[in-house]
C-alpha cells in the first residue's frame, strides 16, 4: 500500500492505495465519482478523461499513485456554483449525446482542446476529439457542440 | 378569469432531451457505477484456442489466493444451470454458458472466479490452469460447409445450422414447394447477366458501455434482482427465472443507464445467467462487468455474410430477375436471435423496384468463431448492400445514370401495400420522392460535373448512390417469437401530474423526453409534469424491448393508446364536476374546461385530486386515473430512403477519403426531428465504417486478429464529413401515430453508396467490385495494375 494526497474537485483527499491500482478505479471505486467511465483497455477510448493539473489525461493510464500531489477535475467538479460549465450546456443544447457513456470523457478532452485553440476550424475539433470514440452520435453534434461553446467564450 | 400560460404542442418539435442533465454532469447510473453491500466481483477464465477439447482444469492456484470466494468450473456449473435457450425455432446445439467439455471459440468461457474486488478476480483467472487437445479450427465458411477441416458440432452434418431456406417467386408460404419456372425463365429471357459474389464482412458492434451485470438473489425473499446493461429487462427476466428455476414474479429485471446497444444487448448473454446463477448459489450480490478485450470476444459480432447476387435485365433496364444465394458465418453457437438475423436478409432482397422473379436462399454454417446476432440494420443492411451494389454494376454495365436505372424500376407509390416476392408486405412508400430530393439536395448534376473536372486532373473520385427500404417497427406477434406488441401504463397522480411506463427500454433513444412530448400533448400539462418510466420490470409490468426500430412505432403508440383511456377516464370525472357531457371538455394549458367556455377552466391537477377522493363518486365510475394498454401493429413498417456519396481515392497510397454524404431518410411523421437527426448521424457512422475501415479479421488457426482498438478501427471524429440530411415525410397507415422507426435506418444506404463511390472512382482500371472495408492498401494494389 502507498500513501497519497491530492485534491480531487476542490477537496483535499489522502488514501492509501494498491500500487498497481489506476486512477480512474480510485475515483470510481474509492471516492464514487461514477461519471468518469470506462470503454476500453488500451487508452484509445477517452471515455476516462480528466483534468490533471488543468491538462486532459486518461486516468486509465495513469496508476493513483502517480497522482499524488496532483489536482484533479472530474465531470462532478466541472459545474461551478450549480451552474453548467459552458461546455456542458452545450452539450445538452446541440444533442451532442445520446448513450451518454463516452460523454463525460469527451466533455472533459473538449475543454482542454478550447483551452489549447480556442478558436477552433471544424477539422481543429475533430482532430482534437480523435482520442475520444462515441458510437452514437456520429460526431456531428458533438462538433456542433464544441463549436458552440467556443462562440460562447469569446 | 387565472391566467395560465398558453403550452406548445411539443410533438413535431426539436425538444432538448430531458436525459442529458444528468449525463452531461456524470450524474447517470450505468451497471458499473452500482455497489451492494457484501457485492463480490466475478471473472472469467476464457478459452485461448478456438476448437479444443478441455483435457484438465486446475484451480487450485486460484483458490489460494487471497480474497477469492469460491472458483467454478464449466462442469460444476452445468449442475445448477441448464444449457442456454435460444429465441428462434430453428434446431440448436447444446449451448453452456461455461464449457464443459470443448470450446468452440477463442474466448469461450470456461471457468469462473467469485472475488472481494475485480483486480483480485482477475489474478485468480489468470491462475488457473487449464489444458486443451486442439482440435482443427473451422474459419473459411465455404469449405466449412464440406465439413472441413472439422465439424464443430456432431448433429449439424457439414457445419450446417440451417441447410437451406428457399424463398421467392414459386416457393410456397411453407417452403415446401419450390418451383423455379418463373425465376428460369426471367434469366433465359434477359438481355444482360450480372454476376458477382460479394462479401458483407464481420463487424464488432462495440457499444461505448461495455456490457455488464449486477445479480442480487435474496435468500431470505427467495427473490432474485438483476441489473444489466440489456435492451430489453423483460426479455431478460423471462430467461433468468427460467434458467435459475424462479418464477417471473420473483425476477425483477432492470436496465439501468445503457451505454448504447446497437443490437447486441438484445441478446441474453452467458454472463448474466452465470452471474445471476452463482448469486442464487452463494446468496450473496455479485457483479461481473466485460472489459474491452472480452468484449470483443464474448459479445456476438453482426453480419458475415456472403452474398452471390445475379440480377437479370433488359438493355433498356428493365429488371427481369434477382437470385440471391446467401451464406452465413454465424460462428460456433446459436444465440438469442441469431438464426433469425440473416433470414431479414432474404425477406428483403426484393428492395425497392418491381422484379417479376426473386430467387433468394439461405445457409447458416458454423465455424469456430465468436456467434453473430443482431447489429443495426440486422439482416437488412445486408441485403440493401447486395442489391443495390449490383444495382450498379448493372447500371454501369448499360452505361445508365444509377439514379435513372433505379428510377425506371421502382414500386410505384400506387402499388402500396405491396406484396413483395419474399413474403413482406410494404405498408407505404414513395421512393422516386425520396430519388429526387436526393438527386436536387446533393446537385446530382453538378457533382457528376466536380467528378469528371477532378479526373480530368488526374484525381481518383467518385460517386455512389444507394436507395434503401428498411423493416421497423417489428411486431406482429407472428413476426416475433417474444410477442409483436408493447406495454404502457399511465397514471395521472393525484397531484396531477402524470407517470407513465414503456416496456420500450431505451439506451441512448431519447424515449424519456419524446414520450413525455407525447403526453404533455395529450393532456395539455406541461412538459416538466410528466416523467416518463422505463426499464424495470418491478415498475414497468410488461414489455417487449428496444430493437428493430420500434420504440416510437410500437412503445410510442402503447403510449398513447393508455393515455387516451386515462384521458377518457379524467374526462368523465371532469364532467361530473363541470354537470357538462365528457365529450365537451378541453385538456389544454393545464386546465380542463368546456368547450366554448374558457372561464369555466378548472386546474389540472383539482380534477385528478377529485378523481382519487371522488365525493361524491360519479355512476359507473372507479376512483382512481390509471390505465394500461398493449399495442400489436397488425404489420411492420417500411421507411425507406436514398443516400449520395462523393469520395476520393489518393492515386499515390490508395487511400480513400470520404468527400460527401447526403442522406434522405423517410421515417414517416417525426416525434423530435432534433433527436432523430441524431439518430440517422449514428446509423451513418456505422454504415460508413462498415464500408471503410471496420471490419473482425480471424487468423488461420481462429485467432481473433481484431481484437482491441489497436486492430479494429471504430471510426473517430475526423474520419467523417460533416453529414448533410434531408427527408421526405410518408405516414405509414400501420399505426396512429405514421411513425415508422429511424434507429437503423442509417446503416442501410450508407454503406453500398460509398463502395458504390469507390468503384466508380477506380473505373479507370476496369474494376467491377470491391468488397469491404477499403482498405488502402487494397485499392493501392488495384491502382498498381490489380484487378479485383
Amino acid at each position: 500500500m502507498a500513501q497519497i494526497s491530492l485534491t480531487v474537485n476542490g477537496k483535499a483527499r489522502k488514501a492509501d492505495v494498491e500500487p498497481r491500482l489506476l486512477l480512474v478505479h480510485y475515483l470510481r471505486e474509492q471516492l464514487r465519482l461514477t461519471g468518469t467511465h470506462v470503454a476500453c483497455d488500451t487508452s484509445q477510448c477517452g471515455a476516462c478523461t480528466v483534468l490533471v493539473d488543468g491538462r486532459s489525461v486518461k486516468s486509465c493510464t495513469m496508476f493513483a499513485v502517480q497522482a499524488d500531489g496532483s489536482t484533479i477535475t472530474t465531470i462532478e467538479g466541472l459545474a461551478t456554483n450549480g451552474q453548467l460549465h459552458p461546455l456542458q450546456n452545450a452539450f445538452w443544447e446541440e444533442h451532442g449525446l445520446q448513450c451518454g457513456y463516452c460523454t463525460p470523457g469527451m466533455i472533459m478532452a473538449a475543454v482542454t482542446l478550447l483551452e489549447q485553440t480556442p478558436k477552433p476550424s471544424e477539422r481543429d475539433i475533430r482532430a482534437g476529439i480523435s482520442g475520444n470514440f462515441c458510437r452514437c452520435t456520429g460526431y456531428q453534434h458533438i462538433v456542433n457542440a464544441i463549436q458552440r461553446a467556443a462562440a460562447e467564450k469569446r | 378569469m387565472p391566467t395560465t400560460p398558453v403550452l406548445p404542442k411539443l410533438v413535431g418539435q426539436r425538444v432538448k432531451r430531458r436525459e442529458d442533465p444528468r449525463l452531461i454532469q456524470g450524474r447517470g447510473t450505468y451497471v458499473d457505477d452500482i455497489a451492494l453491500i457484501g457485492m463480490q466481483h466475478l471473472a472469467f477464465k476464457r478459452s485461448d484456442g478456438a476448437h479444443a477439447r478441455i483435457t484438465s482444469i486446475d484451480t487450485s492456484a486460484a483458490e489460494a489466493i487471497e480474497g477469492v470466494e469460491a472458483v467454478f468450473t464449466g462442469a460444476q456449473i452445468a449442475k445448477f444451470l441448464p444449457p442456454m435457450p435460444i429465441g428462434t425455432p430453428f434446431p440448436s446445439p447444446e449451448h453452456r454458458a461455461v464449457a464443459v467439455d470443448t470450446v468452440r471459440y477463442s474466448g469461450e468461457p470456461v471457468a469462473v472466479v467469485v472475488a472481494r474486488d475485480r483486480y483480485v478476480a482477475r489474478d485468480a483467472a489468470d491462475a488457473i490452469v487449464v489444458s486443451y487437445d486442439p482440435l482443427p479450427a473451422v474459419v473459411d465458411v465455404e469449405r466449412a460447409m464440406t465439413g472441413q477441416p472439422a465439424v464443430i458440432h456432431p448433429d449439424f452434418k457439414n457445419n450446417l445450422a440451417v441447410a437451406l431456406v428457399p424463398s421467392g417467386t414459386g416457393v410456397s408460404a411453407d417452403g415446401s414447394k419450390v418451383d423455379d419456372s418463373a425465376i428460369d425463365a426471367a434469366f433465359k429471357n434477359a438481355e444482360v447477366v450480372i454476376s458477382q459474389r460479394m462479401v458483407n464482412q464481420r463487424l464488432a458492434p462495440n457499444t461505448m458501455e461495455p456490457r455488464g451485470v449486477v445479480a442480487h438473489f435474496e435468500p431470505g425473499k427467495g427473490t432474485m434482482t438483476i441489473w444489466s446493461s440489456t435492451q430489453n429487462p423483460h426479455i431478460l427476466r423471462t430467461f433468468i427465472a427460467a434458467l435459475t428455476g424462479l418464477g417471473q414474479d420473483q425476477v425483477r429485471a432492470i436496465a439501468p443507464e445503457v451505454g448504447g446497444g446497437f443490437g447486441a444487448k438484445i441478446n441474453i448473454y452467458g454472463e448474466e445467467y452465470v452471474t445471476a446463477a452463482i448469486s442464487k448459489q452463494l446468496g450473496i450480490p455479485l457483479k461481473w462487468i466485460e472489459d474491452r478485450s472480452e468484449a470483443f470476444v464474448a459479445t456476438t459480432h453482426g453480419r458475415d455474410i456472403i452474398g452471390y447476387v445475379d440480377i437479370a435485365a433488359k438493355r433498356d433496364g428493365t429488371l427481369l430477375g434477382l437470385k440471391l444465394r446467401l451464406i452465413a458465418d454465424i460462428g460456433a453457437y446459436n444465440m438469442l436471435l441469431t438464426a433469425a438475423i440473416p433470414t431479414l436478409t432474404m425477406m428483403m432482397a426484393n428492395a425497392t423496384y418491381n422484379i417479376p422473379a426473386v430467387r433468394a436462399t439461405l445457409t447458416e454454417v458454423f465455424t469456430n468463431k465468436t456467434p453473430t446476432d443482431a447489429y443495426r440494420g440486422a439482416g437488412r443492411p445486408e441485403a440493401t448492400y447486395f442489391v443495390e451494389r449490383a444495382m450498379d454494376m448493372l447500371a454501369r454495365e448499360l452505361k445508365m445514370d444509377p439514379a435513372e436505372l433505379r428510377r425506371k424500376n421502382f414500386i410505384k407509390p400506387s402499388q402500396f401495400p405491396f406484396a413483395t416476392q419474399t413474403g413482406a408486405v410494404y405498408d407505404s412508400g414513395d421512393y422516386e420522392k425520396a430519388l429526387d430530393l436526393a438527386l436536387k439536395h446533393s446537385q446530382w448534376d453538378r457533382l457528376k460535373a466536380e467528378r469528371d473536372a477532378a479526373r480530368a486532373q488526374g484525381r481518383l473520385v467518385g460517386l455512389g448512390l444507394s436507395m434503401y427500404v428498411e423493416v421497423c417497427g417489428i411486431g406482429p406477434s407472428a413476426a416475433l417469437p417474444t410477442g409483436g406488441w408493447e406495454h404502457s401504463q399511465v397514471t395521472v397522480e393525484r397531484d396531477g401530474r402524470i407517470s407513465a411506463t414503456t416496456g420500450a427500454s431505451p439506451h441512448g433513444q431519447g424515449n424519456e423526453t419524446t414520450f413525455a412530448q407525447m403526453i404533455a400533448d395529450q393532456f395539455g400539462v406541461p412538459f416538466e409534469h410528466v416523467t416518463i418510466l422505463h426499464g424495470d420490470t418491478g415498475v414497468v409490468k410488461q414489455g417487449i424491448g428496444t430493437f428493430g426500430s420500434r420504440s416510437q412505432a410500437v412503445g410510442g403508440t402503447a403510449l398513447i393508446m393508455a393515455g387516451a383511456k386515462v384521458k377518457k377516464k379524467m374526462a368523465k370525472f371532469a364532467a361530473a364536476l363541470f354537470e357538462a357531457h365528457e365529450d365537451d371538455l378541453v385538456f389544454e394549458n393545464g386546465t380542463i374546461s368546456v368547450k366554448g367556455s374558457p372561464a369555466s377552466a378548472k386546474p389540472f391537477a383539482s380534477v385528478a385530486a377529485y378523481a382519487y377522493v371522488p365525493v361524491p363518486l360519479p355512476d359507473g365510475l372507479e376512483p382512481g386515473l390509471s390505465d394500461e394498454a398493449f399495442f400489436e401493429p397488425t404489420n411492420n413498417t417500411y421507411p425507406f430512403g436514398c443516400h449520395i456519396s462523393m469520395l476520393e481515392i489518393d492515386r499515390e497510397t490508395g487511400e480513400p477519403n470520404l468527400l460527401k454524404l447526403v442522406a434522405i431518410d423517410d421515417a414517416g411523421n417525426l416525434i423530435n426531428p432534433l433527436i432523430v437527426e441524431g439518430q440517422i448521424h449514428g446509423g451513418l457512422a456505422q454504415g460508413i465504417g462498415q464500408a471503410m475501415i471496420e471490419e473482425v479479421v480471424y487468423g488461420e488457426d481462429g485467432q481473433l486478429l481484431t481484437g482491441s482498438y489497436m486492430d479494429y478501427a471504430l471510426p473517430r471524429a475526423i474520419d467523417f464529413p460533416r453529414f448533410e440530411l434531408a427527408a421526405t415525410v410518408t405516414p405509414t397507415p400501420v399505426n396512429p401515430l405514421g411513425a415508422k422507426g429511424v434507429g437503423e435506418a442509417g446503416t442501410l444506404g450508407s454503406t453500398p453508396c460509398i463502395v458504390n463511390a469507390a468503384v466508380d472512382a477506380l473505373s479507370e482500371f476496369g474494376v467491377k467490385h470491391v468488397d469491404m472495408m477499403l482498405r488502402p492498401e487494397k485499392l493501392w494494389r488495384i491502382i498498381q495494375g490489380g484487378r479485383s
